[in-house]
């Protein structure tokens, strides 16, 4: 696949590790050659806080240095978030969503954007279910790019795991592998996820 | 001389121990014709310059026990502007003056890199003024002792800022006129503060050694350098220094009212080791503290032409500080 | 070797690479990340001869770095914003008695009101303070640049201060090609000080200077500023050698052959800037940019090179001078002909506010149509200004102007029902 730009925000709460995630994305698109750039919007580092984090992916160098206004996928790492602020701002009608919910997304009700969406690119995660049962801990980053990676193809799976296991070490690193392959294989066959229809 | 007899090596009247009556090799360093010379000739201070004296013998002391090999760092303040006119220099160590609130950074810089480089054998001695220790660069110092950083720091203070003209410091005594605080109104001179007892504070960062001394007893100041140069850490020195043009005393008098600030219990000279007191030294021969505070002009509004008290109710308060100086250090044991 | 790495990791493990033995670090957002990992390197072992002195302000920070420097170490620290001004006395201290300490400065906005993201205002504070000041565009010139800082402060005497952009920098991770300690080796020698403390040779370092060779002093200051200005070009050319691509150097001209607009800035907003000129190109714009790498000492005469002709000139700011204007306007005024009616200052990025292609896209379409005054301030909330100048006009008592901007902000956004994301 050749990309001009592809271009990911991730909105979360402090503690979720979403600035991880874009990072993780960033470092995984590394290792297949792309050039990639993760940053976050940075506020005083309080737990809960809402966050945002960019992760940019192209061929070429990326040079520019404003945040992600034009997303090509939005990831949101924490439900409650869908009600605060314009998650999905400036997010095309060919965009990504991925959101951390144990239940489904009612997509008209949240945004109109989100109604005129692909149905097959957008797709509700039980992330933090997911994180508690590998890691006991409810810090979803890389289960949800394990599940972003099964959604819009732009990273493998594969170079995701090689950059949680370059990231976290040990039982850790091992634990994050297994929830964002489990992730990954829930969004890739929605089918044989109950209780997490789209709609 | 009988067994059991106490042997006092000192002048009636001075007090002063004379090297004449000792060994050789007890006597000061200062009398020794090779000593370092540390801070030589030729400086521009004011005649009877407390802080002068002080830093020689602490230098030429430090030099000694190091074998020469030590570096000075100096805060801005009258020792660094009177040994410094460019482009001479009165220092024969290696010297280095940065800023007025930094020395004790500085000192842990120069100390840092002489560990990092392997070269323990040079020692760091950091000095400043009263002003550079207990009020702009108290950040600092703090900082060095908490990090137990291995500079000795040595403060000379003479209670209020000097080199800008004699102005109030946080260790300017109560009641003492200074520039900032004149001597006028109900309540003439500096406020009856809290007081700011940098030694003490000192203590309470458990450093190896807190000293207190004056220029008046050089064994004792020469005694305390030694002391603290067979030790590594933060070691701290508090030197009691007169300032004849701050204190409006006669140039001759400067070891004369040093011994008086001492004897009189105003300025207790104690050691301490990890934040306890391991030493005091006794008061010789007491006097009330008009005697200390009498030849001062710092104090002139206490007294009358005659030299009679004026203000009775704050030399009671004066003599009241001492005396709870005393009781805190056992300033009047028996000398043993 | 090639990483996707975090700015501020990059840029430690470069200063490690150039062996420092005192490094100091007094915490400050945004260059926390940089001090914690040399810190964890020296911890380590990985970074070994090293002493890590946590202190207690900014202003001991540098100290603790004079006090090294001056006794024969390389020293190192970093800081941002209120930290910079903290340690204000010591800069112009460490300048002035010839310390080559390197200094990372995370560029973040000085308050009040208090802000933690990026802009210039810190960098311009210091400008006077006697230090070189290089400004880096990238992480991967952020990195280098460190390398080439501490060989140009060694070689010309004087400390060198590695801007890079709080946050936008620092927090970002890209592709950088950390050099290697053996690259380091084969381009830095080790330190040999013009003076230091020594026992052997005792010297008096920061001796009092009265009016009778003050003069002299500063100007050999000033003379060992243009000096490092061949310094730096030959040491960027020799890094290129070294490394095999070319980084840092005085300027980074981009397309400005034939333009008739040229785009001034300093720091990562270039990386944009370049964005938006090759749009412009594309339809046809003559357009370039100009970034400033080295900022002090000023290279007047190549900026006057690079900016020759007549082309109209757009200096982007990330600060500027309250009740005058842009502070880099300024010099590149004395550097060119007819500067007057040749150039507009653009001041944005305050605090953080992101300078985005399309606002850039706006002020270069502006200024090729000659719509642009000589001072903007892009992005500017006039309503937001008129509310708040109003309120001043009508009480006097009309309380904190930030307080006042925040609340009508956020009526502002429920009235229209939007959020800041």
């Amino acid at each position: 696949m050749t990309l001009s730009q592809f271009q990911v925000r991730f909105h979360g709460r402090g503690g979720q590790g979403v600035v991880t995630a874009a990072e993780l994305l960033s470092v995984a698109a590394f290792y297949e050659g792309r050039y990639s750039q993760a940053f976050p919007t940075f506020g005083s580092e309080r737990a809960g806080a809402p966050v945002a984090a960019f992760c940019r992916i192209a061929d070429r160098q990326i040079r520019t240095r404003s945040p992600v206004s034009r997303p090509d996928a939005v990831v949101v790492g924490d439900a409650t978030l869908l009600h605060s602020g314009d998650l999905f701002a400036g997010l095309g009608t060919d965009g990504y969503v991925l959101v951390n919910t144990s239940g489904g997304i009612d997509r008209p009700a949240l945004d109109r954007r989100l109604a005129e969406l692909q149905t097959e690119r957008i797709a509700a995660l039980p992330a933090t279910e997911l994180a508690l049962r590998h890691l006991g801990r409810p810090v979803p980053n890389a289960v949800l790019l394990g599940g972003l990676a099964a959604l819009c193809d732009v990273v493998s799976l594969a170079s995701v795991q090689r950059a949680i296991a370059e990231r976290f070490t040990g039982p850790l690193g091992a634990a994050n592998q297994a929830a964002a392959a489990e992730a990954y294989a829930m969004v890739a066959h929605p089918a044989e996820l109950s209780g997490a229809s789209p709609d | 001389m009988t067994p059991g007899q106490p042997v006092r090596f000192f002048q009636v009247g001075s007090f002063a121990a004379g090297n004449r009556l000792l060994a050789p090799e007890m006597r000061t360093v200062q009398s020794d014709a090779t000593r370092a010379n540390s801070l030589t000739s030729g400086h521009r201070a004011c005649q009877g310059c407390g802080e002068a004296l002080g830093a020689r013998y602490v230098l030429d002391t430090a030099m000694r026990a190091t074998g020469g090999r030590l570096i000075a760092v100096n805060a801005t303040g009258c020792l660094e502007v009177f040994t410094t006119p460019y482009p001479e220099t009165s220092w024969r160590v290696p010297w280095l003056h940065s800023l007025f609130a930094n020395a004790a950074s500085v000192a842990t810089g120069v100390a840092a890199t002489l560990d990092a480089q392997g070269r323990n054998e040079v020692r760091v001695l950091a000095q400043a003024g009263d002003g550079g220790t207990v009020d702009i660069g108290f950040a600092a110092l703090s900082g060095l002792f908490e990090r137990n950083d291995d500079v000795l720091y040595v403060c000379y203070d003479n209670q209020a800022y000097m080199n800008t003209g004699v102005q109030r410091s946080g260790a300017t005594p109560p009641a003492a006129r200074t520039a900032t605080t004149e001597a006028l109104g109900p309540e003439p001179g500096n406020p009856f503060g809290q007081g700011k007892n940098l030694p003490l504070i000192a203590m309470a960062h458990n450093i190896p050694y807190v000293a207190t001394a004056t220029v008046a007893e050089l064994h004792d100041l020469e005694a305390k350098v030694l002391k603290a140069m067979t030790m590594h850490g933060a070691r701290y020195l508090h030197v009691l220094v007169p300032c004849p043009l701050g204190w409006g005393s006669a140039p001759a008098a400067t070891i004369e009212l040093a011994r008086l600030a001492k004897e009189s219990g105003l300025f207790a000279v104690f050691e301490a080791e990890r934040g306890e007191v391991t030493a005091s030294s006794s008061i010789r021969h007491q006097v009330p503290v008009e005697a200390y505070l009498r030849p001062q002009s710092r104090y002139r509004h206490l007294f009358d032409d005659t030299g009679a008290v004026l203000r009775p109710d704050i030399v009671g308060r004066l003599q009241a500080l001492a005396d709870a100086n005393i009781a805190r250090f056992d300033l009047l044991k028996s000398a043993s | 070797m090639l990483r996707q790495i975090e700015g501020s990791q990059a840029v430690a493990r470069v200063v490690a690479a150039c062996r420092p033995q005192v490094v100091c670090a007094y915490p400050i957002t945004p260059q926390t990340h940089i001090v914690e990992a040399i810190g964890a390197m020296v911890k380590s072992g990985e970074l070994p001869g090293c002493r890590f002195i946590n202190v207690e302000s900014e202003f001991s920070a540098l100290s603790v770095a004079i006090g090294a420097s001056a006794t024969g170490a390389r020293a190192y620290t970093a800081t941002a914003s209120q930290g910079l001004l903290f340690m204000m006395e010591a800069l112009y201290n460490a300048a002035g008695l010839g310390l080559p300490i390197v200094m990372t400065l995370a560029n973040r906005a000085v308050g009040a009101p208090i802000n933690i993201w990026n802009d210039h205002s810190d960098a311009m504070a210091a400008r006077d303070a006697g230090w070189i000041q290089l400004f880096a565009e990238s992480n991967q010139e952020a990195a280098d640049l460190h390398a080439q800082a501490f060989r140009l402060a060694e070689e010309v005497s004087l400390p060198v201060m590695v801007c890079m952009d709080g946050f936008v920098l620092t927090h970002a991770v890209e592709r950088v090609d950390v050099v290697t300690r053996e690259q380091i080796d084969a381009f830095l020698p080790p330190y040999e000080p013009r003076q230091v403390l020594d026992p052997s040779a005792p010297v008096t370092i920061g001796a009092m200077v009265g009016p009778e060779a003050f003069e002299e002093v500063r100007y050999l200051d000033h003379a060992r500023h243009l000096d490092a200005l061949g310094s730096i070009e030959a040491i960027a050319e020799e890094f290129a050698e070294v490394v095999g691509r070319p980084c840092g150097g005085l300027l980074s001209p981009y397309r400005t052959q034939d333009a008739e607009l040229i785009v001034v800035a300093l720091g990562s907003v270039l990386g944009t800037i370049h964005e938006v000129v090759d749009e412009a190109r594309d339809r046809g714009a003559r357009v370039g940019a100009l970034g400033i790498t080295t900022f002090r000492p000023f290279p007047l005469d190549a900026v006057r090179d690079a900016l020759g002709g007549d082309a109209r000139l757009l200096v982007v700011e990330k600060a500027f001078s309250s009740g005058f204007g842009g502070v880099l306007s300024t010099d590149i005024a004395m550097a060119v002909e007819g500067a007057p009616s040749r150039i507009s200052t653009v001041v944005g990025g305050l605090g953080g506010r992101a300078i985005t292609e399309t606002s850039l896209r706006r002020v270069i379409d502006d200024a090729l149509e000659g719509r642009l005054e000589r001072l903007e301030f892009l992005d500017l909330d006039r309503g937001a200004v008129e509310a708040e100048l109003a309120r001043m006009a009508a009480n006097r008592r009309s309380g904190p102007v930030a307080e006042n901007m925040l609340r009508s902000l956020s009526a502002s956004a429920r009235r229209t029902g939007g959020g800041r994301p």
